[in-house]
Formats: structure tokens, sequence, C-alpha cells
């Protein structure tokens, strides 16, 4: 049953012509900043190469197009996200769902899964990108890792938040405003945090990101991550059980 | 011999739901044999489509039980479901698929075996009018073919019992022999309950009527022994619902 929603969602994203213009758009801004951190590698080399331990071109050029990657995906999986449940909703779609012999639970991990399956891919061309730099010298496979992972579990955090913030609302539109600002939010936090210190920059995203970014793959920072999209899809499912029981 | 209890399709007993202080059904029984049609008429607000969410598992009840085939429906959610087919008031259509696309994912979530898939797909397609329509967009479709095709999603597992929030509106009057057809056919296998305002549809397609009004049940009689009381049903339900 979680492999019927899975492939419906695909097939919901996939018909629609957003999908395409967004994975066209991205892949542009992407290898558009590819290109310049390329090319100032490039300008930089020769001094780079006088240096002792100095940074190599993964560091140079792919941490930050993969810390580019995380805020452009902090824009656009709100505009993916909110229409999982929220135009279900407002189409009364939702209903032929829960009627159907389908658990709350498939409902919500389908959802989420379909979606993280597009998301993977959108992933998956970045790394492409930077398997590209191999034909002209060596990569450090090892922070292409750390950095594929981090963006992966972060990107799977804003989507767990988007799925319940399309549960609470019918308006797709809201749905999308309200997670881009709860997201905005929590990287404002980050940069509080990056200030001030103390405790407030456990709670930021990005921050934790970060240490994936640098090439640390970091248990806390994991388990953070992995807690954030538990709670949330619990909520999710809760708030969808709710509403059979509150009406 | 067959039993009684497979007789039974749906049963329940003493359905109540609240929504704060306000009750919009109160115990709610019946018993609905299989082949059995059951007409569900009460003005609006009269608690119609609360009770049919209760019963498809879109609303928990306050207090009371629903068993469909002898399952319970609020221990076992999945295996109750596996044997009802609910159209709501609102078709619940993905516009941006086309008729085949829809069927085929309405028959997966009602785990239609894969070898008989086509075969499904096709047989509903024929029942519903819907053959020439495979391709279409369902945005495109007129309303009447859109209202089929909410037929055609609640009929195409074959279900024990069939659910139908006024199913006739919106069409013309021959679609509306022709559902009502639909109905009679269905009922040969399965159990139809139908909510709707029209009464003559309840007469022309009807085993048994019963009215809602403010939340309870004021009237239910087979349509058998209305005839032989010579009782005009449209004078029947001014008189129970206007109080």
């Amino acid at each position: 049953m979680l492999v019927t929603i899975i492939r419906k969602e695909l097939n919901m994203l996939f018909i629609s012509p957003l999908a395409w213009i967004m994975l066209a758009l991205i892949q542009l801004v992407f290898a558009g900043f590819f290109l310049v951190r390329l090319d100032a590698f490039l300008e930089i080399q020769s001094q780079l190469l006088q240096m002792i331990n100095s940074p190599g071109v993964t560091e140079t050029i792919l941490s930050p197009v993969f810390a580019l990657a995380a805020i452009v995906l902090l824009m656009i999986t709100p505009v993916l996200s909110m229409r999982l449940l929220a135009e279900e909703r407002r189409n009364r779609t939702l209903t032929l769902l829960i009627s159907s012999p389908v658990s709350i639970t498939d409902i919500v991990l389908g959802k989420f899964l379909g979606l993280m399956i597009f998301l993977a891919i959108v992933i998956m061309l970045i790394v492409a990108l930077s398997i590209s730099l191999r034909t002209g010298g060596v990569l450090d496979w090892g922070l292409i890792l750390s950095n594929t992972l981090g963006l992966f579990l972060v990107t799977a955090c804003f989507s767990a938040l988007g799925l319940y913030v399309s549960s609470l609302t019918a308006q797709p539109g809201i749905a999308a405003v309200v997670s881009l600002g709860v997201l905005l939010g929590l990287w404002m936090i980050d940069l509080v945090a990056s200030e001030t210190g103390g405790w407030i920059h456990y709670i930021s995203l990005l921050k934790h990101f970060r240490y994936f970014n640098q090439g640390l793959i970091d248990t806390f920072s994991v388990a953070y991550f992995i807690l954030f999209i538990v709670t949330f899809l619990v909520l999710t499912i809760r708030r969808l059980d709710g509403e059979r029981l509150h009406g | 011999m067959v039993e009684v209890t497979k007789l039974i399709t749906l049963s329940t007993q003493n359905l109540c739901r609240n929504f704060g202080n306000h009750t919009a059904v109160h115990n709610f029984n019946l018993q609905l044999r299989r082949g059995e049609v059951l007409g569900l008429l009460g003005p609006n607000g009269a608690g119609k489509s609360t009770t049919m969410r209760m019963l498809t598992g879109n609303l928990a009840p306050t207090s009371g039980s629903i068993e469909i085939c002898g399952i319970d429906l609020l221990d076992k959610p999945l295996e109750a479901k596996a044997h009802l087919g609910f159209l709501p008031e609102v078709s619940p259509l993905y516009f941006d698929m086309t008729v085949d696309e829809y069927l085929l994912l309405v028959a997966r979530l009602h785990r239609v075996e894969k070898q008989s898939m086509q075969e499904v797909m096709k047989s509903v397609k024929q029942r519903c009018g819907l053959s020439d329509q495979s391709q279409n967009l369902i945005g495109t479709l007129s309303k009447g073919f859109q209202q089929r095709l909410g037929i055609a999603q609640a009929i195409i597992h074959n279900p024990d019992v069939i659910i139908l929030d006024e199913p006739t509106v919106g069409l013309d009057p021959n679609q509306i022999l022709e559902i009502r057809q639909l109905i009679k056919e269905l009922s040969a296998t399965s159990s139809v309950i139908l909510s709707t305002h029209i009464l003559p549809e309840v007469e022309n397609v009807c085993d048994r009527v019963q009215i809602m009004h403010q939340g309870t049940v004021v009237f239910d009689q087979t349509m058998a022994e209305l005839r032989q009381q010579d009782t005009n049903l449209g004078n029947l339900f001014t008189q129970l619902t206007q109080s």
C-alpha cells in the first residue's frame, strides 16, 4: 500500500509542469554557481599551490555549492510540500484515501517518501555535477559523501515540516507561506546562534548541516535530524487521526 | 443453508456522534441485508452525511459500534474498509489524471489483484458508461461523466456495502435513469445505502426507507409495507420532518 501511495505522489508530481520547471531552474542555478566557483578556483590555484596544507578542489568548489543547495532547497521544498495534504483536502480527495483500506501511517509515509524521492533526484543531480570535476583532478569522496548525507537529511527535515503544515490547512498557498516562514525562522535562529553561541544553535537546522558541509558526520546532528523528521511525521499522523475523531 | 450473519452486510448499534454540545446523530441502529437498497432521507442537516462518514470510517462515532460483514470497523479498520465502497457528496477526483490513471490508482488502493486488473477496469468502465473516456483528463469531463466516475470509483472492487451520498445530483434525466438502473444491478450482489432528496428516486430503486430528522431515525419501513398502506412518501416526509 505504501508503494501505491508513493507511486501516486510521484505520478502527480511529474504530470504537473511544476516539477519539471523546478528541476530545470534548480539545475540552472547550481550549474551557474558551480561555474563561478570553478572560475574562482582556477584563478587562485597558483597561490594555493604555494600554501602548505592548502584546501583542495572539493573544499573550495563543492562545499559552497552544497551550502547554496541547502538554502535553495529550503526555499523550494515548501512549494513542493504545500499540495501534499492541503490540496487533497481542498479537492475532497482525502476522503478517497481515508475510505480505502490504507492506514493513515501509510498515507503520511507514502507522501513523505514520494517527495523525498523527488528531492533525492535533485540532490543526485548536484552529486553528478560534483563528479564531473573528476575529469580534471582528484576528489575528496569523504567530503562529498558527508555533504550528500547532510543535504539529504536536512531536506528530509524541510519536507517533514512542510508535510505537517500542509496537514493543517485546506489552502496550499497558506501551507507554502507558513512552512517557508517557519523554515526562514529556523534560518534566522542560525544567524543569531552564530553571534551569541549558547544553547540556541542546537535548534538550528542549517547549523547542524554546516558540520556535514565541513565533512564532519556528527552523530548528535544525525540524531537531531532524525528526531526532527520523526516528530513532524508523527504530528501529521496524529493530526489526520484527530480529524477523524473530532470532526 | 446460509448463515444469518452472512446475510447481514452492515450492522450498527446505537451509533451516536456529538460535535461539542450539538448532537448530530443519536442512536442510529441499522441491520442491512445483502441485496437490500436502503434510501436514507431527511432534510438538510438531519445527519445523513455525518452518518455516512461514520459508516465509512471518515469520522469516529462518539459511541456505538459498526460492523461490516461481521468485522468491527473501529477495531480492524483496514479489513472492514476492504468491503466498502463510498461516493461522498463531492466526488473525490484528481482533475489532473486521466480516467484510466485514476481508476488504476483506485483499484490499487482497494487491493484489486494484478492479474484481474485489466478486466476489472474494463468492466467498471462499461458498467458506468465510461468506455470512450479512458484517455480523457478528468478535469475536462462534463459533470455527468465526473459523477459516473465517482460511482465507478466506489464499485470498482465489488464491495459488499456501497454507500452513495446523493449520486444523481447534477445529472440529466437520461443519466439519472441509467444510474438508477446501475444501482438496481449493484443490488444483485451488494447492499446499497443511498441518500437523496428526490422522493421518486427512492420509490423507484429502494427496498427500504429511513427518514432522519434532527439526528434520529423517525421512520423505518420497507417499500412493500409502504405500498400496502398506500401512504404517500412526500406527505409522510413533510409530516415527520416539519416539527
